[in-house]
């Protein structure tokens, strides 16, 4: 049996490897920041900015809620057969103050989260094409 | 006073899963409101339609496609899209021309099909939308949003699932005495609560379904209300103001809020915004309204309006659900008509079917659903990209 090739969901989103962090982008103006990226505009009304550097976002942050989901949901999403309830959390970033959503880890149960709870992000499997595992960034409690 | 306009008729087709042509539904809802404004279709200056983008072009030409139907007059044509304030923006587009003296008497009119089970995007690959991603990347769907909210509220607040299920019982309750509502069934608490969850804490009873429906409104100059011998009921306010940036609150369709390291948050949320702007414009507060009609996505939603409009402060709406001041009979009863928990949701339809609420509420023929002595009344919704909207009207 041969190893599948492992490609990201979406290019451009997240780094890989051990410390993956989600890419955005900082006003090169006003400093704001912006996930998923922004290159065009600011969103700033004060702020008319179109320069803007790509940036890798904090990889940690705090629980603002969270949710888990008992029915599949409708395509575009991609589920196999054996359908499983997933977890969805909303967590803050410390340095950019803002929430950014995310499936949660495999194997983190839904009781163990609290709003507050200080989270960090890995890199998983979404869904398995023939000859490709695709991944997505998902949030996972740090452990110290 | 010099914005004031008057509601002369208001219209409604049941709400259901009729499948049948939302024109239809349009028709009887404007002929309804027609005759409850004493008018013909030929009175009609303007049409002004709430738009649809799930029936076709017909649905994207809303204001044309009733103005056909219901035979070309020569009126004057509007069509408004923006989400579920749809509704609401085409009655804030009609007032400001009866406002600028471009017409004296508009039909204002919003219809629905809708497909079943959850809303999904639009088909096709769209990589360049959020609306799409959301649920290729993550399996988000509108109820993922609906039970973050809750969960929160359960976190900060002392929230519990009885809460939740007690707002779905009251406005199951209050859907009973409401011939336009889709359900006629009572619910209790256990009911609620052994429904199966669908995006924890939020259970299948208590998120709303979509519905096929239809809603019109007549709205008129002052001036026009007196020569018809009319003491209307008027629309003193409509909201229909974008978030302020940063928007820090996680909304439908959005991955993120917006970041506010570089900017500071606004005093206000865009919920508590969009009620704030109504009570200006009407020179009005929470202590003036009888009544509210608030959009119950979720029955944890519910709770989170009697704050963004102001009816208690923040942290206090599982006390006043408790106390059973927003049931009919108490304080300020909210979602009298029994709200989209007894309508289930048809988008371009919703914003209108609370004014047309407010307005039977508020001329006391609200039958076994009214509230006693209601003077002010007030709605308040949100939509999708930053849409949302707010009406006030008082006798
Ligand atoms: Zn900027």
């Amino acid at each position: 049996m041969t190893e599948k090739n492992v490609a990201p969901s979406i290019e451009g989103w997240f780094t890989t490897g051990d410390t993956p962090h989600l890419i955005g982008t900082q006003c090169k103006t006003c400093q704001t920041y912006f996930f998923p990226k922004q290159d065009l505009f600011c969103k700033n009304p004060a702020c008319r900015s179109t320069e803007f550097d790509e940036v890798e976002l904090s990889r940690t942050g705090k629980i603002w809620s969270y949710t888990e989901h008992y029915y599949r949901p409708p395509e575009p999403y991609i589920s196999g057969d054996d359908f499983e309830p997933y977890t969805i959390a909303a967590v803050e970033l410390d340095k950019e103050k803002m929430v950014i959503l995310g499936q949660v880890a495999n194997g983190v149960a839904h009781a163990d989260l609290t709003t507050g709870l200080a989270m960090e992000i890995v890199v998983e499997t979404l869904y398995e094409e023939e000859d490709t595992e695709r991944t997505v960034w998902k949030w996972k409690p740090v452990t110290d | 006073m010099a914005k004031e306009v008057a509601i002369l008729g208001v219209g409604m087709h049941p709400w259901g899963k009729w499948g049948k042509n939302f024109v239809e539904y349009g028709i009887k809802a404007c002929n309804d409101a027609l005759d409850d404004a004493g008018l013909e279709w030929n009175d009609i200056e303007v049409v002004a339609g709430a738009e649809t983008v799930r029936n076709g072009y017909a649905g994207y030409v809303a204001g044309a496609t009733f103005a056909e139907a219901l035979g070309w007059s020569g009126a004057r044509v509007s069509t408004s899209y923006a989400a579920c304030a749809s509704g609401a923006q085409a009655i804030n587009n009609a007032r400001a021309m009866i406002l600028a003296d471009m017409a004296d008497v508009i039909l204002v009119v919003g219809a629905d099909t809708t497909p079943k089970g959850f809303l999904a995007p639009n088909a096709g690959e769209r990589w360049a939308d959020p609306d799409w991603l959301r649920f290729r990347l993550m399996g988000c769907t509108n109820p993922t949003y609906f039970a973050l909210y809750a969960r929160r509220r359960m976190d900060l607040y002392g929230a519990t699932e009885e809460d939740f299920a007690a707002v779905k019982v009251k406005n199951a309750k209050h859907g009973m005495a409401n011939p336009y509502a889709r359900y006629h069934k009572e619910f209790t608490l256990e009911q609620v609560l052994e429904s199966p969850m669908v995006a924890d804490p939020l259970r299948l009873f208590e998120i709303c379904a979509t519905s096929d429906g239809a809603a019109a409104v007549v709205i008129c100059s002052m001036e026009y209300a007196r020569k018809h011998n009319v003491d209307p009921v008027k629309i003193r306010a409509v909201s229909t103001i974008t978030p302020t940036y940063p928007q820090t609150t996680i909304d439908m369709p959005y991955f993120s809020t917006d970041s506010a390291a570089a900017v500071e948050e606004p005093a206000l949320s865009f919920k508590d915004s969009i009620a704030q702007a109504a009570y200006e414009e009407a020179g009005l507060g929470p202590e003036d309204m009888s009544l509210a009609e608030v959009y119950d996505l979720s029955s944890a939603l519910e709770l989170d309006w009697y704050e963004n409009i102001g009816l208690c402060p923040k942290g206090d709406a599982e006390k006043l659900l408790r106390d059973g001041a927003t049931q009919i009979g108490g304080r300020i009863p909210v979602n009298p008509s029994g709200g989209l928990a007894s309508f289930g949701e048809a988008v371009p339809a919703q914003a209108l079917a609370q004014v047309c609420e407010l307005t039977w509420q508020l001329r006391g023929q609200a039958g076994d659903r009214q509230v006693e002595g209601a003077t002010a009344g007030i709605t308040a919704n949100v939509g999708l990209f930053g849409h949302g909207s707010s009406v006030i009207c008082s006798v």
